[in-house]
């Protein structure tokens, strides 16, 4: 690979960098990984969003007692390519008084979250692109940045409707990660490590959805909260904010949006997967079908909710967050803990 | 409200001016609100109205009393066959023309048809605007079985223009009524469905129930008509009270419900809707033989002099004043049309509503826009 380090000598030449440094610090090898690792998370995307996307309109279709999009290709599967190239194609409008920053910046970052993301999940042994061992916490953080960026394109176009969207989701994400939170640390205590593959390795006799089932419930309606799906999609309410923060984006700076939102529905699903369904176990079939096939299960049931129910009223939202989720969440925790320890004394691990 | 800070120690907060519509996706057409906002809470609203003025009272003037029948069809759109039922009986008065039997029942069936496609539209409209949009999908397909019955008969799905001075334009077609009976079958079986679906949903009732109450004596002093009216208690509809056309013939009940908030406004189409698949049965059951247009001349010349009607129609009572002058063309002609009487209670709900709340409150009183701008 004589040539790779050629290359990447000359990318350093060209930013003025000593020769020496990267190459020597890193071995080839490994900065080929990052790149294939990071090219195919790239491609993992945007087929799972492509895929996400024709789900979600043939899901809609059955649920509505209509077709959904059955022209393009076979069973309407090109849909999706079809109307992204038309969005390519559309026209970058963008607002006299934006902050032009701020505007250009918010759709690139939200795409950026997304695809860090991917690199966090273990879709089988061996298939985990980056493994750390604070997985969780890591995941919990980079994806409570998705709030910037929504707030970013909120502030930054410089229309009410846009401002009242973007504040609505920063208010909203943030209070519902604490009880995302409260119910993953249960699943930690058990488990006793941070890393999503140790988590899910260990559940290879029982699934923890049947260990914590309170905690599953609350996990799944912060989920909805923190995707802003149905009924929490308060952020793009059209029937109040036109569309919400993304309400002046248009052309590929929509599209983003749009991929970003798809993007993070798989890999909270898949996190959901990771934490309460055994991951990538299965038998007989490859573990990464098997982690594919249950988050897709798991989207499913997310779509299902999100064409059925209503919007919630923000300020019942935040009620329910606060009044309910929380101390439910607190309770579990508790009991949790309380269970670990008798459990311990049980089989003898400690001693009164 | 009192869920929300306003003003926090050392925060001050600030009012901002919210522009909701013309061009907004759940006003409904082009009504637009000027609102005072503090953050989610609405402090004042305002009604703007006419960017859908079409000057039909100057055009009525301009052309035969037969010309503008098709015209009237344009005010409110979504129950477009009713709309020409109070200006033929106020025609039908200035000439006094007895209106054949039969013609009267058509008329019955179509309007009362008309209604349950028009309180279709409301109710997936309103809770479209609450997000839900696989119930509205529900309720427009039982939508969809209507207007293809009203187009067997009339011609036309939207703007139908059926009812003449004198009568009807044209018959039932062959069949039609087993094939009505079996299709208002299915829109209740939908509606059933649609009813499962959001009347009892958890967010729903939490979000329509006692939000922006109308007290009865109140819906009085701001003229409400129609189900808004009976939904605040207040038992007064037209085909009862003083009925125009075969209505005194058929037993059906008058809905009313006791509170008169969001929730019952809703519920109380539910009800009508039931109640006018009862009358549609009676009336399809006992329909004459018969003519179904009067003699009217080609050239209409009505004796100098005035005439009133109203119907309900299915946003409230409709009303029409036509002043005639003896020649082939009225003086004068104005309506009182339900939709414009029935927003002038916005203004005095919305304060202290949430912006949600104070869609779903505009939604629950379903005025058409062709209805208030005219």
């Amino acid at each position: 690979m004589e040539f790779l380090t050629a290359i990447f000598n000359w990318v350093q030449t060209l930013l003025g960098l000593p020769t020496t440094s990267l190459a020597d610090a890193l071995p080839w090898w490994d900065i080929l990984w990052a790149l294939i690792y990071f090219v195919g998370a790239l491609i993992l995307l945007v087929i799972n969003v492509i895929m996400l996307i024709w789900i979600e309109r043939r899901a809609a279709g059955f649920f509505q007692e209509r077709v959904g999009p059955n022209r393009v290709g076979p069973f309407g599967l090109l849909q999706t390519i079809n109307d992204t190239v038309k969005l390519l194609g559309k026209e970058w409008i963008m607002p006299a008084s934006a902050d032009r920053l701020v505007y250009l910046i918010a759709p690139l970052l939200i795409v950026t979250v997304s695809v860090t993301m991917y690199g966090l999940l273990p879709y089988g042994p061996g298939l985990t692109p980056v493994s750390l061992n604070v997985g969780i916490l890591f995941f919990l953080a980079v994806s409570s940045t998705n709030t910037i960026s929504v707030l970013m394109a909120g502030w930054g176009s410089n229309n009410k409707y846009s401002l009242l969207g973007g504040m609505r989701t920063v208010a909203q994400i943030i209070s519902y990660e604490i009880p995302m939170a409260l119910s993953i640390i249960g699943i930690v205590m058990i488990t006793g490590s941070l890393d999503l593959g140790k988590i899910a390795t260990a559940q290879s006799h029982v699934w923890n959805v049947f260990i914590q089932p309170v905690a599953f419930v609350i996990f799944v309606i912060s989920a909805l909260a923190e995707l802003t799906k149905s009924p929490f999609d308060m952020t793009e309410a059209e029937q109040e904010f036109v569309a919400g923060y993304h309400t002046e984006y248009s052309g590929i700076r929509f599209t983003l949006f749009f991929m970003g939102e798809y993007a993070n529905l798989f890999s909270m699903s898949a996190l959901g997967v990771v934490l309460f369904f055994g991951g990538s176990n299965g038998p007989f079939l490859p573990p990464w079908v098997w982690f594919i096939g249950k988050t897709y299960v798991f989207i499913l049931f997310m779509l299902w909710v999100r064409w059925t129910f209503l919007r919630i009223r923000v300020d019942k939202m935040m009620k329910f967050n606060w009044k309910i989720l929380i101390p439910i969440s607190l309770a579990n925790l508790l009991l949790t803990g309380v269970g670990i320890k008798i459990w311990q004394a049980a089989t003898g691990a400690i001693r009164w | 409200m009192g869920d929300f800070i306003t003003e926090a120690d050392g925060l001050e907060t600030q009012e901002f001016i919210l522009n909701l519509g013309p061009q907004h996706p759940s006003t409904h057409g082009v009504y637009r609100a000027r609102l005072v906002m503090d953050g989610e809470i609405v402090v004042s609203a305002e009604n703007k109205i006419g960017y859908l003025h079409r000057g039909m009272e100057k055009i009525a003037e301009g052309i035969t009393y037969a010309q503008f029948t098709p015209y009237t069809t344009r005010f409110d759109y979504v129950s477009g066959a009713m709309q020409p039922w109070a200006w033929c009986i106020a025609l039908e008065k200035l000439g006094n023309t007895a209106v054949p039997e039969r013609a009267e029942y058509l008329r019955v069936i179509v309007g009362e048809f008309q209604r349950i496609a028009s309180h279709l539209v409301m109710l997936g409209s309103m809770v479209l605007d609450f997000g839900a949009i696989t119930p509205w999908t529900y309720v427009f397909n039982a939508r969809e079985e209507v207007l293809d019955l009203l187009e067997a008969v009339t011609g036309s799905r939207l703007l139908i223009n059926y009812f003449v001075n004198g009568g009807v334009n044209a018959d039932l077609p062959e069949g039609w009524i087993p094939k009505a009976e079996k299709a208002l079958d299915s829109v209740l079986k939908r509606l059933d469905d649609f009813d499962r679906m959001v009347s009892g949903n958890e967010i729903f009732v939490g979000r329509t129930k006692g939000i922006a109450i109308v007290t009865g004596p109140e819906a009085i002093e701001y003229g409400i008509t129609g189900a808004s009216l009976r939904a605040s208690g207040l038992k007064f509809d037209l085909r009862k009270d003083s009925p125009y056309s075969v209505y005194d013939r058929f037993d059906f009940e008058v809905q009313t419900l006791p509170t008169g908030d969001n929730f019952d406004r809703y519920m109380l189409r539910l009800l009508e809707i039931r109640e006018c698949a009862k009358l549609l049965r009676q009336a399809m059951k006992t329909i004459p033989a018969g003519d179904i247009r009067a003699k009217v001349a080609k050239v209409w010349r009505p004796a100098a002099a005035e005439a009133y009607a109203a119907i309900e129609a299915a946003r409230g009572i409709m009303g029409y004043q036509v002043v005639s002058d003896g020649s082939t063309k009225p003086y004068r002609v104005h309506m009182r049309s339900p939709s414009f009487c029935n927003i002038g209670i916005i203004p005095a709900k919305a304060p202290g509503l949430t912006l949600q709340d104070f869609i779903s409150f505009i939604a629950s009183l379903d005025f058409v826009l062709g209805d208030i701008d005219r």
